[in-house]
Order: C-alpha cells, then structure tokens, then sequence
C-alpha cells in the first residue's frame, strides 16, 4: 500500500464515521433529502474547490476565488438587469473572463517569477473590487430560465432532490479527477508539485502549465459563481467572503498535501462533504451555535497537518529502510 | 571518439574556471573525470549539459561540433546526465518517471497499465523488479539512482554523464549501480563517471583526466597509474620548493610555544573517529585529506557547528564549551566555512555590514556598535588586509572571490579570537589573492592567534604550515612536522590504503 493514499483512506474513513455518529443519533441523517441538500448547498464550494485542488497540487495556491465568485453573481445579475440577453451567453462571456483572469494571475507568478500567494491576493482585491464597480447592492435576478433551472431535479426515491447544480458539481469532481490524474497535463501539475526545478529539467513546459493551472482554477471559480447565482438567485459582492480559505481547508482536509505534489481529487469532494456534514449536524441539534462549525474544521485541519507530517517521516523512514534491506 | 573537447575555457567573474581543457570520450568506455573542489569538474559537465555556454573551444559529438544551449537540448543531441541528487519527482511513480513526457495515451487519457508495462519492460534491461505503479520516493536512493540513469539513456543514449552517482550510497548499493554502468558500457554508451571516491575510479574506470584549477593536469589509462601518483596529479605540488623557504624563515620553532587548547578525544559517528589535537600559540595546524576524508568535520566539530559526540577540548583555565558555535565564539573561536557564498558572507550587505556582523551578534542587540565604531573597524580592515572595494558601503556580492574571502576574514578578526579555522581558504580565488590569503595567515599568527587550515592544495598547506595532520576515511592518521612536510609525505599518508599507523595522532 503505498503511504501516500493514507491521507485520503483516513478522509474518508472521517466522512464515513461521522456520518455513522450522526446517524445513530438523528436517524434521519441518513436520507436522500439530507444527502441532496448537501450536494446542492456545496455545489458552489466544491466546484471551486476543484480548481483550487489543481492549484495547490502544483504547490501554489489561488485566494481569489472567493472574489471571483462574488463578481460572477455581480456580473451575471447586472447583464442580466440591464441587458436582454439570455443567461447562457452572459455565462460564457462570464466564464472567458474569468478563465481570463486566472490565466493572467498565472502569467504573472511565471512571468515575474512572484509568489502565488501575493498575486492572487491581489487578484482577490481586484475582482472584489470589480464587483462593488458593477454595484453595491444586492441585485436579484428574475430570469425565467433560473426558475427553469431551479425546477431540474430528479426526486429520488425518499423524496429527496437531486438537482442540477449538485449533479454539476459531481461532473466537476469528475473532470477535476480525470484531469489531474489521467492527463500529462496533470502530470506536469504533480511534477511542478514535486519541485519546479526538477520538473523543468524532466521536459514540463513550466509557463505553459503555470497559466493552465490558474486560468483552470478561474473557470472553475466562474462556474462556481454561476452555481452560487443560481443557489442564491441575487448576485451580492459582498457574498463568499473568505470561500477561498474554506475552500483550501476543503482540499487539506481532503487529504491533499499543502505544499504540493501529493493529493487526490476525489478527497476534496469527501473534504467538501465533511465540511457540509458538520453543519447539517449543528442543523438538526438545533442548540449548537454555528461556530462550532469553524471550530471542529479548525480541528480536522491540524489533524491532518499532523497526519501528513507524520506520513513524510514515515515515507522517508520507509525509503531509508528499503535502502537498507538491499 | 565519440565525444571530444578540445580547448575549453569558461571563466566567471573573478575566476577563470576552465583553462584549454581537452577531454576525449571513446564509445564503450568509462572515463573518470577527477579533481578536488573547485578543480573545474562540474564547469566543465556544466559545459556538456548546456547548463554554461563555454567562452571558447570546441565539442565535437560523432564528429559534429555541436552547441547544447539547455540540458533538453543537451539530451535531444544525446548527452544525459545523472546527478548525486536524483533529478527525478519522488512524488510521481516510478513508471510515471521513466515515461514522463511520453507517456502512452488514448482518447488524451494517459494509459496507466500500459506505461507501467513499459516502465517494468525498460527496468528489466537494468535487473530491476520492482512494483513500478509506487511512488518513487519510497525506494532507495540506489533504485532511484538507476531509475534515473534508464531515463537518462532512454532520452539520449550517446553518452551518459555520472556526477558523484554513488555519494549517498552504502558498498552493497555502489556495487548495484556499477553493474549497470558496466552492463551500458558493453552496450556500447560513453560515459563520463564523476567521482571522488579513488577505489570507484580504480574498480570501474578504463581511462582517468585530471582537473587542477581549471586546467588538464592528465589524462592516463587507468591501469597503467597508481594511486600515490594519481594523488599527486590531484594536488598538486610543483610551487612546494619556493614557498617552503619563505616560510621556514618565520620566527619560532613550533614546539617550543605554550600550549593554548587541547581537544581529546574528540569524535561523532558516521563523521570522524575520536582525535587528540594540541594546539599552540601562534601556531597554523594544515590538515590534509582527499574530499570527504573527514577534514572538514574534523574542523566542524571543534567549532560545536556539529555537537561531538565523545571527548571536549579544554585551555589553561580548564575546559572549553564547545557543543555550539555560540558557546565556541564566546570562547574566542572562529571558523570560515569551506562555501563561502552560502555560508560565509551575506552577499546583499555592506562591506561594513559583513565586517561588524560577528562582533555585532556577539555584543547581542542591545547593545549596537556605534556606527563611528563601525566605520572605524570598517576603514582599519580594508586598510589592513587590502581589501580592494571602491568603499565601506559597496555590497559584498559585488567584490571578487578573493576580496569576499578578506571580508570573511577580517569579520572574524574583529572578534579578536585566539582560535581561527579556516577551510578552503583560497578555493576559488584568483593566484594574487591566493598569495595574499597566505601571507596575512602568516601575519596573523605572528599576533599569537593560532589558526587551523583546511586545503585541498598540498603547495598551500606546506607553504603555511607548523604542523600538518592527514586525515584519511574519517580518521587522523599521521602528524607531520618539520622536514616531514613535504608533499611525497603527505600523498603517502593520504594514499596508503593499509599504512603502519605508528606515527598516528
């Protein structure tokens, strides 16, 4: 077995007591409603989460998804207001922007050879920014193509709703999954993951998939604002304040390591679902302040810090072992 | 031949790295390329790989000249190199590495059973079975040391370049790795093998060049030297005669000063074997040894920048703490460390800067140097050791080699020590800073500081040296003095595989 799926066995291993936990006190837990409200209230956070995945696979990381949501909603609910346009193509003008917008984030950190971290911050303030520029209120949207939109679900056997927002979201993990470790693009992302050094002297052209890696992460912030515009029918740019972080505690606690190289995309979803599954929880107890949330995420987040350290000693124990046995 | 270099010269900023070297490599063959730190080894491979654009001179590949601008380049033309630090992703899969970059595909999806066929297919020629779907970071250095060198021959298949391959390797592991380079020169590859380990080069080379300060000092067949003549080619000693003179002038017979510091029985595991050193007052202990003899760990264990693990060191006034480099510099320690840019100087700092450094460090923050101090200490410095800078303020990355070591070196004589050691200390700098480091050596110690000195340039250790110890596999095996210091003494100590120890320190 090799050490580095630990990580995600133990993620899922969580989700899967948790929900154990949760069952055997509200047994209602376990029904289809509950389950497809939890794929529809995190369609948005895990479709960016997705991206963010790729991101931090390739040891960057993207803060300003969260922004880029909110401008969605902003952008799609101004067209939207003042124009005629149908939404299908506002979403694709919406999407070129933002894929846009991530390829440029992308293009610096290559080009300028700048940290992740200081650009995308300054790609959060500026789509946040944009944001407030299109309004400062809150706009709802009333388009008869997201009513269309809000009645597509299949009623699944117990009466609960699987929509289309929470079946976009599987098809995001999905593509996330074949992209990251089916394709030599993914390769490249895990190589760059590993050490750009090193990668660049294997043949990854590193500029090139710098660029894919964010504009990839922007698309998938665009689609998630699409999602979250639905979700909520308004677009507000104050909305999705600090998603960003949530999103990169989804992906920690995925069982994706931190610092790159090292991850599945399958553990952002379960990472996603045990983030939502805590607070369905606080939900049904009804006494519990909705801190509690934070609280236990902090906790699961530390725990796998350590449980990854502990894994790097251990693999590197184990490689010193393998030497000496031969 | 396959390959041939022919006058090859790379100079840096202040040094001249290569010299009109020639280099030729014969297809099915193993050819050694030998030479201390700084001897223009890795300039050279640099050269070969695309990593440098050489100055002048000429490589010829299967007869064509041929100009690698990038290590891909470099490949395509069928130059591969294997480094001691394994250039491959220990966080992809074995198989995902041999492949990487044409890996088998379908519908743009990667075939993961196809490329780990192929992965165990290629591996196979190597006598490797292993599970190639793990990553390989969970194998052994050695594994991944011949993963590396399939990738490598699989990308360009001429020549293979082997730098330091088998540095981090035990003899079971070395023995793996030669059956294969063996198995590859039968196939038919030239390959260049890096080394400083001189039994490796005996065992598995058919030719050996030597590098001594940029320049060709030999080419032979490996079977027709011997070893002490080899070392000789390394270190060199033709300068010997003239400097010796100079210094046998110097005032005082070494033995007849007072004792300053004792170290007994100092030693660490894995590094070097416990050993006695006395030192006197005014005194310059050499210690020779090949690379990785022990000679710098010896001097980093009496300086606490590694803790020892047996024996202490101890004065007139009683015993030395020594288990840190803060406890040793409050004991009026100082040590220059062999890489000067990484861990000597502060490169973006003032000349100034560097020079109060220590002494500022030392005081603790509280208590700043004056900056009228500062520029005074500056100033007496620059004057003292003639440190060519166009002032105080000039950053250090901008001074040459040779003036970067002066500022080292007066950092450290701001703190006034009384114990000085200093590594490598004129390691590439050009030859009239080289004298100079020499004469202030010599200066200093006329003060009564005592200063230990690590070279690998035999003429420079004779030149300064009261006393010299030779450090062979981790263990100090012979002090000389006197008449004794001459560079046939010293290359017999350092050579002599199984040597009476009668005269061990």
């Amino acid at each position: 077995m090799n050490v580095r799926t630990y990580p995600l066995l133990a993620t899922v291993a969580i989700f899967l007591v948790a929900y154990a936990a949760c069952y055997a006190q509200f047994p209602a837990m376990l029904s289809t409603r509950v389950i497809g409200n939890l794929l529809t209230d995190n369609a948005y956070l895990g479709i960016t989460a997705v991206g963010m995945t790729i991101v931090i696979l390739s040891g960057g990381i993207d803060l300003s998804v969260g922004s880029v949501i909110a401008f969605s909603g902003v952008f799609i609910a101004v067209v939207l207001r003042d124009t005629g346009l149908h939404p299908l193509p506002v979403f694709a003008m919406l999407l070129i922007i933002t894929t846009a917008f991530g390829a440029a984030m992308g293009g610096l950190i290559h080009g300028l050879a700048m940290p992740p971290f200081i650009v995308t911050l300054a790609g959060m303030f500026l789509a946040r920014g944009a944001g407030y520029m299109l309004t400062i209120d809150s706009v709802p949207i009333d388009h008869p193509f997201y009513e269309l939109i809000d009645d597509a679900y299949w009623l699944m056997p117990g009466r609960g709703r699987f929509t289309l927002i929470g079946g976009l979201m599987l098809v995001s993990v999905l593509a996330g999954m074949i992209i990251a470790h089916r394709t030599r693009f993914g390769a490249s992302v895990f190589a760059l993951g590993g050490g750009e050094q090193t990668a660049r002297l294997m043949g990854v052209k590193t500029g090139r998939t710098t660029v894919l890696i964010y504009a990839f992460s922007g698309f998938m912030a665009g689609l998630s604002g699409i999602v979250f515009s639905i979700y909520t029918g308004s677009g507000y740019p104050l909305a999705t304040v600090g998603t960003e972080l949530t999103a990169i505690a989804a992906v920690v606690i995925g069982g994706t390591l931190l610092t790159g190289g090292a991850g599945y995309v399958f553990g952002t979803l379960v990472g996603v679902m045990t983030m939502g599954l805590i607070q369905t929880y606080i939900v049904f107890d009804g006494s519990l302040s909705s801190w509690w949330t934070k609280i236990v995420i902090g906790a699961l987040l530390l725990f796998f810090i350590v449980l990854q350290k502990g894994i790097l000693r251990l693999s590197v124990a184990g490689g010193a072992m393998a030497g000496a046995g031969r | 031949m396959l390959l041939t270099i022919t006058e090859l010269s790379k100079s840096f900023p202040g040094t001249r790295a290569l010299d009109g070297v020639d280099f030729d490599l014969a297809a099915g063959e193993v050819h050694a390329l030998l030479g201390e730190n700084g001897a223009g080894k890795s300039t050279l491979i640099k050269c070969l790989t695309g990593a440098y654009q050489r100055d002048a001179g000429e490589i010829l590949l299967d007869g064509q000249p041929i100009h690698p601008r990038s290590t891909s380049e470099a490949q395509e033309l069928g130059i591969g190199t294997v480094y001691q630090e394994v250039n491959l992703l220990p966080n992809l899969s074995v198989a995902q590495n041999l492949t990487f970059g044409r890996e088998p595909m379908r519908f743009g999806m990667t075939r993961g059973r196809a490329m780990r066929a192929e992965a165990r297919e290629t591996l196979k020629d190597y006598g490797l079975d292993i599970d190639v779907g793990r990553d390989l970071g969970s194998y052994s250095v050695a594994v991944q040391q011949i993963v590396a060198i399939a990738r490598a021959v699989q990308l360009s298949g001429k020549v293979l370049i082997l730098d330091e391959p088998t540095a981090s390797l035990d003899a079971e592991e070395v023995r793996m790795i030669f059956d294969v380079v063996r198995a590859l020169r039968d196939r038919g590859l030239g390959i260049i093998f890096v080394s400083h380990f001189l039994d490796q080069v005996f065992e598995l080379t058919d030719r050996l060049t030597v590098l001594r300060n940029g320049r060709r000092i030999a080419t032979e067949r490996t079977a027709g030297i011997n070893r002490m003549q080899l070392i000789e080619h390394m270190l060199g000693h033709e300068l010997e005669e003239v400097e010796k003179k100079a210094r046998r002038s110097a005032p005082g017979v070494p033995s007849d000063r007072p004792e300053m510091l004792r170290f007994a029985g100092l030693g660490r595991r894995g590094e070097v074997e416990p050993f006695d050193l006395t030192v006197r007052v005014g005194e310059v202990i050499g210690l020779a040894g090949l690379l990785g003899s022990g000679r710098t760990e010896s001097a980093e264990l009496m300086f606490g920048a590694k803790t020892a693990q047996t024996g202490g060191a101890s004065d007139a006034d009683g015993t030395v703490a020594i288990d840190n480099p803060r406890n040793a510099i409050a004991a009026g320690f100082g040590f220059a460390p062999e890489d000067r840019k990484t861990e000597g100087i502060v490169a973006d700092l003032s000349v100034r800067e560097n020079i109060v450094l220590a002494l500022q460090a030392s005081r603790g923050w509280a208590r700043p140097i004056p900056r009228a101090e500062q520029n005074r200490l500056a100033d007496m410095f620059i004057a003292r050791l003639d440190i060519r800078t166009s002032d105080a303020e000039k950053a250090v990355g901008d001074l040459s080699g040779g003036n970067q070591q002066k500022v080292v070196l007066a950092r450290w004589l701001a703190m006034n020590p009384r114990f000085l050691i200093l590594d490598e200390p004129t390691r590439g700098i050009d030859v009239g800073a080289h004298a100079e480091i020499l004469r202030l050596i010599q200066e200093i110690t006329a003060e009564g500081m005592s200063i230990v000195v690590i070279s690998s340039e035999l003429e420079e250790l004779i030149a300064v040296s009261d006393r010299v110890i030779v450090v062979r596999d981790r263990r100090h095996v012979a002090e000389l003095t006197g008449s004794d210091i001459e560079s046939e003494t010293i290359v017999l100590w350092i050579a002599a595989p199984d040597a009476q120890d009668g005269r061990a320190a």
